[in-house]
């Protein structure tokens, strides 16, 4: 049992060690997601506590977050440099595109919310 | 049965008074009720005036005209406000003069005379000075008022005022406001005409009698443009309705009038006007009965006032005191003959000279002298001599004056039309009713009724048979008779209703049920049915709802998809009564969460982006790749704004715009956005570049 938890410590430490060594702006992208999905998670808890009226109020904000966590996820996929398939696409176009569509996306949010 | 009949009898008597109702209205003398009218009309406002000087004027003089009473209090009042006016002459207008003189004139107000002198110069300036009609007119009208209440007026230069209204006359009768408009009013005649006789009578020595002839055919011509209706009545109008300036037709004629008499009473000439337009005018100042304002009141009062009391013309009035005569209590024909405020008339007779029916058919032609019944001061004939049935005449009198110097003084118009409506009692005989077979051919029971007497029949049928009813009506002269309403009515015991119509051919009414067909009709309801005769008209005295009798039916047994009858109600006006109140259903709210609860929700959201900022700070994220030179930097803060506009912009959407308009603002500063973006992030790109291959 000893054994699994250091395991278990040992793969979360090399985990961090090989994260640190990720780029500054993959590590902002990552912060954001995680900061759309905790933003999220707590709607959902006041849907749980509350019930889910008005719906598409409710529905509007979650995916609101989630929206924008997926075009993140698109964005970061884009900037990553290891990414042999997006070589020739400049970080800066990726980032055009990811405004572009986040501006779509809430003006969607905006009119469903009603 | 207790409850219909006399629902049914209201409705008939209702129907004949709608049907007489229209005659009644007709010309009559001035009475008491225009006194009371006047009296509401004119009613003092609660300070106890009447209103401005024009309307105390009318007030006063339409009072004056009917010799009503008036509260002291009220003419102390009229009286003061008139002596105000007068106290200033020089700074009022020449119309508030002419006011408030008259209105002393007609109260016989104890006021200060001393003052008219200055008033009547400065009238007579007004009169030198001005071109205008009107001003003339309420000038000239002031110092004759002043004139009458015994003061010595004179106007110096009569000829030239004479000549100055007479240069506004018209080719056609009618005058010019001023020297500048072009319009020519029947009003402004009648005012011109007044404002004329006035000068006639203020000037000191004789007026042009070639003039007065100029002005009498001017007269004779304005009574060539008189309109009319059918009926014998006249009036005067505007021919041009010019909506500044219109007046109405009651105004108009009242302008006239006013000329008109005053005119004649100062002239030395008699005026060829035919008494019939006199007559017709008159006649049409009673015919508006009671006045609705208080302007034609006074215009309606004050024009027969003139017409009563002139020296040319005074026209007579035919009426009938009563325009329903009935056959049965051998009502006589009366007809009265009065000036317009019912004084009696110099001794005339009247001769009936035609009767025409209601479709224009001649009935008599034959001339008849009235009797004259001094005491009641009318003239009557017996109807009966006439041999008129009942129904609805026309009759035709003509008034002859037995004394010839009258027909110079009296306008009796020839010949005068009224309508009369004569009554009777309807005769009901050969009234039979019997049950017959389908087959048409053999009668079972056939019984005679009397409907002046009280009998009632007791019939029975079946649906295989049918039902007669005929009568005959005849007028008391023995003609048949139709009148308006011929109803049968059975009635169930469950008191389901059926009515039928009666038709009637000349001969006899006849109607014949024939229960085969009426199955349906009769909700296959057998029993015990009450037989009622409705027969009315507004000609009829006897006009009658009676109960027949009853009729026991029997009819076959109601098939599964009969209709059932309807429901009757208990009281026959309760579907008159208020409605079942709609009780409306509201969707209750959705239950809301606390409000404190969403605000500490609402704060959790938050924490994540504080969160985001501080891992922000620890991972050294700084600005350091903001393009340094102006132009890059203010393409990039330029991007950064627009993103943020449209955000806000989204943020409005949400809280009051509508998609229509936010998509039309988005336009504009996504074309923006997308120039600033592409130049900051092209500048990045090229930077970025530069750095790898350096």
């Amino acid at each position: 049992m000893p054994k699994a938890t250091s395991d278990a410590k040992l793969l979360i430490q090399s985990l961090g060690k090989a994260y640190a060594a990720t780029p500054t702006n993959l590590k902002i992208i990552d912060l954001y997601m995680v900061f759309a999905v905790a933003t999220a998670l707590i709607q959902v808890v006041y849907m749980g506590v509350v019930g889910s009226f008005p719906f598409n109020s409710f529905l509007s904000g979650i995916l609101s977050c989630i929206g924008t966590a997926v075009l993140a996820v698109c964005l970061r996929i884009q900037v990553n440099k290891d990414n042999k398939e997006f070589k020739d696409l400049p970080p800066e176009r990726a980032f055009a595109d990811f405004v572009l569509c986040n501006l779509v996306l809430h003006l969607v949010i905006m009119n469903f919310l009603g | 049965m207790a409850g219909g009949l006399p629902a049914l009898a209201t409705l008939l008597l209702l129907l004949l008074a709608a049907a007489v109702a229209p005659l009644s209205a007709a010309v009559r003398p001035v009475s008491d009720a225009h006194r009371s009218a006047a009296a509401e009309l004119f009613a003092a406002s609660p300070d106890g005036s009447f209103g401005d000087l024009e309307r105390t004027y009318e007030a006063v003089r339409t009072f004056q005209i009917l010799e009503a009473e008036k509260d002291k209090s009220l003419t102390g009042k009229a009286c003061k406000l008139a002596a105000e006016k007068l106290a200033f002459p020089s700074s009022s207008p020449a119309k508030d003069l002419f006011h408030a003189v008259r209105i002393i004139s007609v109260l016989r107000c104890g006021v200060d005379s001393s003052g008219y002198d200055d008033v009547a110069a400065r009238l007579k300036a007004v009169i030198k000075e001005t071109n205008s009609l009107l001003e003339l007119y309420y000038s000239v009208g002031g110092l004759l008022s002043i004139k009458e209440q015994g003061h010595n007026i004179v106007l110096p230069d009569a000829d030239s005022a004479f000549h100055a209204i007479k240069a506004l006359s018209q080719s056609d009768g009618r005058w010019r406001y001023d020297t500048n408009s072009a319009e020519s009013s029947t009003f402004a005649a009648g005012i011109a005409l007044e404002a004329l006789a006035g000068i006639v009578s203020l000037a000191n020595a004789e007026v042009d009698p070639s003039m007065i002839g100029v002005v009498k055919n001017d007269v004779v011509k304005l009574f060539d443009t008189i309109k009319s209706y059918d009926d014998g009545i006249f009036y005067f109008d505007e021919e041009h309705v010019d909506a500044t300036e219109y007046k109405g037709p009651i105004t108009t004629s009242a302008s006239v009038v006013r000329g008109v008499t005053s005119f004649a009473n100062v002239a030395s000439v008699k005026l060829n006007i035919p008494g019939e337009k006199i007559l017709g005018l008159a006649k049409f100042f009673l015919g508006i009965g009671l006045p609705g304002s208080a302007k034609d009141c006074f215009n309606q009062i004050e024009s027969l006032s003139l017409l009563e009391n002139n020296r040319a013309f005074v026209p007579l009035i035919l009426s009938l005191p009563s325009k329903v005569l009935s056959l049965t209590s051998k009502d006589q024909l009366k007809v009265e003959v009065t000036t317009v405020f019912g004084s009696s008339a110099p001794p005339l007779i009247v001769n009936l000279v035609q009767v025409l029916g209601s479709d224009s058919k001649v009935i008599s032609t034959e001339n008849k002298e009235l009797q004259f019944d001094l005491d009641n001061n009318v003239h009557y004939l017996d109807i009966s001599p006439l041999k008129i049935d009942v129904g609805k005449y026309s009759t035709v009198f003509e008034i002859s004056l037995q004394e010839p110097e009258h027909e110079a003084i009296y306008a009796t118009g020839g010949r005068n039309t009224e309508t009369i409506f004569v009554t009777g009692l309807i005769k009901v005989d050969k009234t039979e009713i019997g049950i017959s077979d389908n087959d048409a051919g053999t009668v079972e029971s056939v019984q005679k009724l009397d409907l002046q007497k009280d009998t009632s029949v007791s019939l029975s049928a079946n649906h295989l048979q049918k039902l007669r009813l005929t009568f005959q009506l005849s007028t008391p002269l023995g003609n048949k008779f139709k009148p308006h309403q011929v109803f049968l009515k059975l009635k169930h015991e469950s008191k389901v209703e059926h009515l039928f119509v009666v038709p009637g051919t000349a001969r006899q009414f006849k109607i014949v049920l024939d229960f085969l067909g009426l199955v349906e009709k009769f909700y296959y309801l057998s029993g015990k049915y009450d037989l009622e005769l409705a027969v009315g008209d507004a000609a009829m005295e006897n006009s009658f709802l009676r109960a027949l009798g009853h009729l026991e039916l029997d009819l076959p047994e109601a098939p599964e998809k009969a209709p059932h009858p309807p429901a009757q109600a208990v009281d026959p006006f309760s579907k008159f009564g208020p409605k079942e109140e709609i009780s409306h259903i509201f969707r209750s709210p959705e239950k809301r969460p606390p409000k404190e609860l969403s605000l500490v929700f609402t704060g959790l959201t938050l924490l994540p982006f504080v969160g985001f900022l501080i891992v922000l700070m620890r991972l050294g994220v700084n600005l350091k790749n903001f393009p340094s030179l102006p132009a890059p930097a203010a393409f990039a803060s330029l991007f950064h704004a627009g993103i943020g506009a449209v955000l806000l912009l989204y943020v409005l959407f949400w809280v009051k715009l509508d998609l229509f308009t936010t998509l039309k603002y988005l336009s504009f500063l996504g074309v923006f956005l997308v120039f600033v973006g592409h130049s900051a992030l092209s500048y990045l790109s090229s930077t970025s570049t530069k750095q790898k291959t350096a």
